[in-house]
């Protein structure tokens, strides 16, 4: 339903809230390895995300949903193919399209504050935009800790300082390159609650990688299913349930078994 | 309805402090909000530091004692030793301050800052043990004995003879010293660290700059003594040169490779931000360098003692360098260990000013974080 919106009608329906539409079309893309030889790592992708989607990319590991995720955020050209963010070709890295990695990557030299403060230090609207910064602090839950350096927050915390330094920004796109990887499983659940309820008020659109079936499941609306390298689009699940989700959803169960089977795991079913 | 109910309860679990996730910083005020007490644990040893503490005045009153009731042995041109009475005076009222100390420790509470002065008496007092038997020992083998013939061996109370009567000098050749190194440090350190960031930012700089590093930084630079004194019009300038040159590289090396080793992640992370070349370069690897440039300044400080020394035995006509060669043309032993003690002080002064100054910028870094 959401998908099939266009912009301004969307944008009537969600007052206050913006959100991108990504188009990604015949992309290919490899690197020259230590070896000399060629390495494709991703082979003729198209997808598209709708404004507001949240979508996950699934696969095998190194299979080369991160590098997607770079010619998305626009750190890389891509070989071949279009990238497009509402009709525009993606060019250079945007504050409007943030990618949260893997590790927090938080600056060790600066204080909570001074992290999230980041984007609009270097955009140049820090003055203006102090409020925003303590705002983001407070809805990720760390307005105590606004004085600690990065060093004395835990993993949980620094994943989520890095979402409040991307959320401060008011990205369209948010690009999450399998930010819960490293945390403990209690910490990784809640924290997908809150991911979902930070897209939920924030309205951004999401692109998600991760290798977690559950985790793709229980937040995207749409899972794309990739071969390992060089990355193919194998598949494309819908996950048409609503929000919240449970986790005990017999629905979702199901589509676990067929996502497994797409990954040639389903005997382990 | 339950969408936002289980909204807020997630809310509300965030807002609360995490208790295990955070252990230090939860921890942190524990100590703060005690503004005019020092915590118990300043006091536990209190029995052991009265102890120690008398023997700390045993041994000065020892050192006075020796010092003012033992006949000085005279030899040669020296018709006594100067300043050994105001020495053994001197001892026995470090001895009386030590007992005052000790009698002040021994009281239930105390004043904030009267606390923290027993509290680093208590600290030092074996150290004031050893530093007044040692001063003993030195005092008898020479003035006493001389088991340590003069003119190469004074005892402790003479050295205050140049203080007494040559300080317009050595104060001149103090201040000498300290402005041509200032100087010297600040072209090379300034000069270096901008070499060293340029070259760990610009393949560019990398290819003309690397080689002529590589083959003049391990030259030493007391070798260009001779040559730097012929080319530069004055010896104040060539000194400032090669102290430059000794300090600078160390600072680039350590600026460089600071700069190179920064995590790609951090660069990937501004650039998404928004953030511009300027930006990654002062916002990003400079910081991110620092502790690094620390290290060459470290380095390149110890290096700049050397040179600076050295200049001023070979050519510059002041400083405690100078003063070094100028007692020896005298044969005025008791005046260079005074030289050698001041300079001791300096440089060591300089070097604990360095880390100082390293540890308020580089705060975040510690394992503990004061504020």
């Amino acid at each position: 339903m959401v998908a099939l919106a266009v912009a301004s009608q969307w944008e009537e329906a969600h007052p206050g809230q913006s959100a991108s539409r990504i188009q990604v079309e015949h992309v290919s893309h490899g690197f020259d390895a230590p070896s000399g030889e060629r390495l494709e790592v991703l082979e003729d992708v198209s997808l598209d995300i709708a404004l507001g989607e949240f979508v996950a990319l699934l696969g095998p590991s190194g299979c080369g949903k991160s590098t997607l995720l770079r010619l998305v955020a626009g750190l890389e050209p891509a070989d071949s193919g279009v990238l497009a963010q509402d009709g525009a070709p993606i060019t250079r890295p945007d504050p409007s399209r943030i990618v949260v990695f893997q590790d927090p990557t938080l600056f060790p030299w600066r204080t909570v504050w001074d992290n999230v403060a980041l984007g609009l230090e270097a955009q140049g609207i820090l003055k203006k935009g102090k409020g925003h910064v303590d705002e983001a602090l407070k809805k990720v839950g760390l307005d105590g800790f606004a004085r600690a350096y990065p060093h004395q927050l835990s993993g949980g915390m620094a994943q989520r300082a890095a979402l409040a330094r991307a959320l401060v920004n008011n990205p369209k796109l948010l690009i999450l390159d399998e930010p819960l990887g490293k945390l403990d499983s209690l910490t990784r659940l809640e924290m997908q609650g809150e991911l979902l309820s930070l897209w939920q008020k924030n309205g951004f659109s999401v692109l998600l990688v991760t290798h977690d079936i559950e985790e793709a499941l229980f937040l995207a609306q749409r899972v794309i299913l990739f071969s390992p390298r060089p990355a193919r689009i194998v598949s494309e699940i819908s996950v048409d349930r609503p929000y919240p989700r449970h986790r005990g959803d017999a629905a979702l169960a199901n589509l676990r078994h067929t996502v497994l089977n797409h990954l040639g795991l389903g005997k382990s079913w | 309805m339950s969408a936002t109910a289980t909204l807020l309860s997630r809310e509300e679990t965030l807002l609360e402090p995490p208790e295990i996730s955070a252990p230090h910083l939860v921890e942190k005020p524990a100590v703060k909000t005690n503004p005019t007490m020092l915590p118990a644990t300043a006091f536990e040893e209190k029995k052991g530091g009265g102890f120690f503490g008398l023997a700390a005045v045993a041994a000065w009153s020892l050192l006075g004692g020796l010092t003012l009731g033992l006949p000085d042995k005279v030899v040669g041109f020296f018709e006594s030793w100067p300043y050994t009475h105001e020495f053994g005076v001197g001892a026995l009222v470090f001895a009386a301050i030590w007992l005052a100390l000790t009698l002040v420790a021994s009281l239930s509470a105390l004043p904030r800052p009267l606390a923290r002065v027993v509290q680093a008496f208590r600290h030092s007092v074996p150290w004031l043990i050893v530093l007044a038997l040692i001063l003993a020992a030195w005092e008898v083998l020479t003035a006493k004995t001389l088991i340590l013939e003069p003119p190469f061996f004074a005892p402790p109370s003479s050295i205050f003879d140049a203080y007494v009567n040559d300080y317009p000098r050595l104060l001149d050749s103090a201040f000498n010293s300290l402005k041509l190194l200032f100087e010297g440090i600040l072209w090379g350190a300034t000069v270096g660290f901008l070499v060293g960031v340029a070259i760990g930012w610009s393949k560019r700089a990398n290819y003309w700059i690397h080689p002529i590093l590589r083959l003049i930084g391990p030259l030493p630079p007391t070798a260009l003594l001779p040559i730097a004194f012929v080319f530069f019009a004055t010896s104040h300038a060539a000194s400032v040169f090669l102290i430059a040159l000794a300090t600078g590289f160390p600072v680039a090396i350590l600026s460089w490779s600071g700069v190179a080793s920064v995590n790609k992640a951090y660069y990937d992370v501004a650039r998404t931000l928004g953030a511009s070349e300027l930006f990654l370069i002062f916002r990003v690897a400079i910081p991110a360098a620092l502790p690094q440039v620390f290290v060459g300044l470290f380095m390149g400080l110890g290096a700049s003692f050397v040179v600076l020394i050295v200049a001023e035995m070979m050519g510059v006509k002041s400083g405690l360098g100078w003063y070094l060669e100028w007692a020896k043309g005298y044969a005025d032993y008791i005046k260079m260990y005074s030289t050698l003690i001041v300079m001791t002080l300096i440089f060591s002064g300089l070097i604990s000013l360095l880390f100082a100054v390293r540890d308020r910028v580089l705060v975040w870094q510690k394992g503990t974080v004061k504020w």
